[in-house]
């Protein structure tokens, strides 16, 4: 029997056999590397059952392969500290029986993450992805495998932006997915939202989002499907908080929310229908899921998305499996499902990390994705300078690219304090790389850019800080909005996540001085992505083209401007 | 340029809620108090008991102007098994008293929906009265947020 255990092993291969001499320091070469690493290894998987669900969640529009450092801070509270997704680093391997400098060890964690970059290379690229697929489906039949896409796939690229999504919609209909849910998709607008819906061949489901007018549901919440001869219902959940976290005024009809009442009536009429699994597509986020879970009953499997965490094989709460799977392209996630008189009787699951130079590329997706590139290729490639320290955004508090944006806001716009939103999307460069026009977008296309100047007191940033913070520390998940803490640059604090809200936030100060900011006195900040309609200023991606440009090279070391209290 | 409350914290890519972080605020906001009050008043002095009346409120508000609210008694709403009315309370608004439903036998069932304006975070509170006195309470806690910073 293949365990999970086994499965592991081979990622602990290169290490145990290299590591050995070399210790952990990953100062082994790609080459041997890769001799021990290979496609058919990554493909291993203790297949089971009739049905393959394959999972492909948050890839931001990345087509190609990138570098994206794991986060050192992911802080759970209440009953949700402590354990998966909230472990990091070596709490992290040890959980998950990870050896330090594998394979796996590099796709998961940030420990020596510079080293192991060099080691293993990029991950993801859809031409890969593409690849992994197939050969799932060669394997087990077209007629077993239900292909699913989680959302924020449209957005997070220079390609995708200029081209409102059409890149990815024309790459992602090639893995011929069976459906998808949304997030950072509406952000292009509900027109265009719905005209790429009725266009892409897939349903786009969604059990929560309901016509504010009329209070009728304006997807489809469900799709049926015949997989090994089993009757399958997949349901649709887009992120609860779209209307809060992003611009209402894009979509001002739709209303969201988690609305469990709702998902249950679906589950419930699925089950009438006949559907013998039951899986639900989410954006909600893990812990999110993790509650909705016991709160709803009759789900068997939920893959996740939003929170952009990547655990290893799927987490049983209850009778529901839970399947995370990254973001970024970096991993495909599979369950293999069991089924007997209309129940799920055994399971096996993993995340197979996208490994760009053990795959071999799709040769047919390569090309469109050239083809899709090819008319911006020459600006993307465009060098606008060099970073001397590793740039990467992911972490509950702080990252060296937001580190850069927050100093170009406040050397360009001439503010005390920038304010830079916590998004997760956003990759990784690694110490010496160039910064191109397509490193820049990745960490700033969207289509609500405006980098606002205006005056807060004390009060307000205090104020600002507390309520952001309470949507990522509030005990109770479905309080929880799924991004990290606001990026702050000119001023550091102290923050308490297990306070309550009013209490997290202490020691403002602004850097330059040292002072503690006063509640009543008025401080000139910059910031971007506001989710108000008519916001004057220029765009973040313009500001820092010309910020980077005339930096030249960028020198942005770790900084310790926030201090957690536990 | 004068900014609303609304707009400087929108602008900030911050969500915030309206919640007192080191400042007083003075506007006459409802207390808990104030609810309680009210409720014993509609009631008649009587403690609701938990169960019957179920409260669908969002967790976050989208927009604090306008959230949606629906309520539903368990009521076979003939003979003796009859809702006679439906309160709703906000026990954090200027005046916490939003709207009474009342029902009879016509009504077939005892379910209202309605929108509600709520100032800042704060339990909004059904309480229903049957016919033969006994008295039922569901309340949600719904989060007043103004938006940003989605991961």
């Amino acid at each position: 029997m293949f365990t999970r255990r086994d499965f592991l092993q081979y990622t602990v291969n290169a290490s145990i056999a290299l590591g050995a001499a070399a210790g952990f320091s990953g100062n082994f070469s790609r080459a041997l590397a890769q001799q021990k690493l290979t496609q058919d290894d990554l493909l291993k998987f203790d297949s089971k059952g009739q049905i393959t669900l394959l999972h492909f969640t948050d890839v931001h529009a990345q087509l190609k392969p990138v570098f994206f450092r794991p986060p050192d801070t992911n802080i759970g509270v209440g009953d949700y500290a402590g354990i998966p997704p909230h472990l990091v680093g070596e709490e992290f391997l040890t959980h998950f029986g990870i050896e330090a400098g594998s394979p796996l060890a590099y796709a998961h964690t940030y420990l020596d993450y510079v080293n192991l970059a060099k080691t293993y290379g990029r991950l993801g690229g859809l031409d890969r992805t593409a690849t992994l697929v197939k050969a799932i489906r060669a394997e087990r039949g077209d007629d077993k495998v239900l292909f699913l896409d989680g959302g924020d796939t449209w957005q997070g690229s220079y390609t995708s932006l200029k081209t409102n999504g059409q890149d990815m919609v024309d790459c992602m209909k090639m893995l011929k997915p069976d459906a998808m849910v949304g997030h950072w998709e509406f952000t292009f607008g509900a027109e265009r939202v719905m005209e790429i819906v009725e266009s892409m061949g897939y349903p786009f489901l969604a059990s929560n989002i309901y016509d504010n007018e009329w209070d009728e549901p304006v997807f489809e919440s469900t799709a049926m499907y015949e997989k090994g001869g089993v009757k399958v219902a997949v349901i649709g959940q887009a992120m609860p908080y779209t209307p809060i976290a992003n611009p209402r005024w894009m979509f001002p009809k739709w209303s969201f929310g988690i609305r469990p009442e709702a998902l249950q009536a679906n589950v419930d009429k699925a089950r009438e229908e006949g559907a013998e699994v039951v899986v639900l597509l989410s954006h909600d986020g893990f812990d999110v899921d993790r509650k909705l879970a016991s709160v709803v009953s009759g789900i068997d499997v939920i893959v996740t998305g939003h929170t952009h965490d990547a655990i290893p094989h799927a987490i049983e709460i209850g009778n529901t499996l839970l399947l995370s799977s990254g973001s970024h392209g970096k991993y495909l996630g599979r369950i293999d499902l069991e089924v007997k008189d209309g129940k799920v009787v055994g399971h096996s699951s993993n995340l197979i990390p996208v490994f760009s130079d053990v795959i071999t590329p799709d040769p047919e997706m390569a090309a469109k994705i050239d083809e899709v590139r090819a008319p911006y290729e020459a600006e993307c490639q465009r060098v606008i300078g060099r970073t001397e320290d590793l740039l990467y955004r992911r972490g509950n508090f702080n990252g060296t690219w937001d580190d850069l944006i927050c100093q170009g806001i406040i050397e360009q716009r001439d503010t005390q304090i920038a304010l830079s939103p916590g998004f997760r999307w956003g990759t990784t460069l690694l110490p010496g790389q160039d910064i191109t026009i397509d490193d820049l977008y990745t960490e700033t296309s969207m289509n609500y850019p405006s980098v606002y100047r205006l005056e807060f007191t004390g009060t307000q940033l205090k104020e600002i800080m507390e309520d952001v913070c309470d949507n990522l520390f509030n005990k109770d998940p479905f309080f929880q909005q799924g991004g990290d803490m606001v990026r702050v640059g000119g001023m550091s604090y102290t923050c308490a996540p297990n306070e309550e809200m009013g209490n997290r936030i202490s020691d403002m100060r602004l850097t330059s001085t040292g002072e503690l900011l006063e509640p009543d006195k008025n401080y000139v900040v910059g910031g971007w992505a506001s989710v108000n309609e008519n916001v004057e200023g220029p765009a973040i991606y313009d500001l820092m083209e010309k910020h980077i440009s005339e930096k030249k090279v960028v020198k942005m070391p770790e900084q310790s401007t926030v201090a957690v209290k536990m | 340029m004068q900014l609303t409350r609304r707009q400087t914290l929108g602008l900030a890519g911050g969500a915030a809620a309206v919640v007192v972080t080191g400042f007083q605020v003075t506007t006459a906001f409802a207390s808990a108090e104030d609810a309680t009050k009210l409720i014993m008043e509609f009631t008649g002095g009587k403690e609701p008991a938990s169960g019957k009346i179920t409260l669908t409120a969002p967790e976050i508000a989208e927009n604090g102007n306008t959230v949606p609210i629906s309520v539903s008694v368990e009521s076979a709403m003939s003979g003796d098994d009859l809702v006679d009315s439906v309160m709703l309370v906000a026990d954090g608004n200027p005046n916490p008293a939003v709207a009474t439903f009342h029902f009879t036998e016509m009504s077939g069932t005892a379910a209202a929906t309605t929108r509600m304006r709520l100032a800042k975070t704060q339990n909004v509170i059904a309480v229903a009265k049957m016919k033969d006195g006994s008295v039922f309470s569901d309340t949600k806690l719904v989060k007043v947020t103004i938006g940003g910073c989605g991961g």
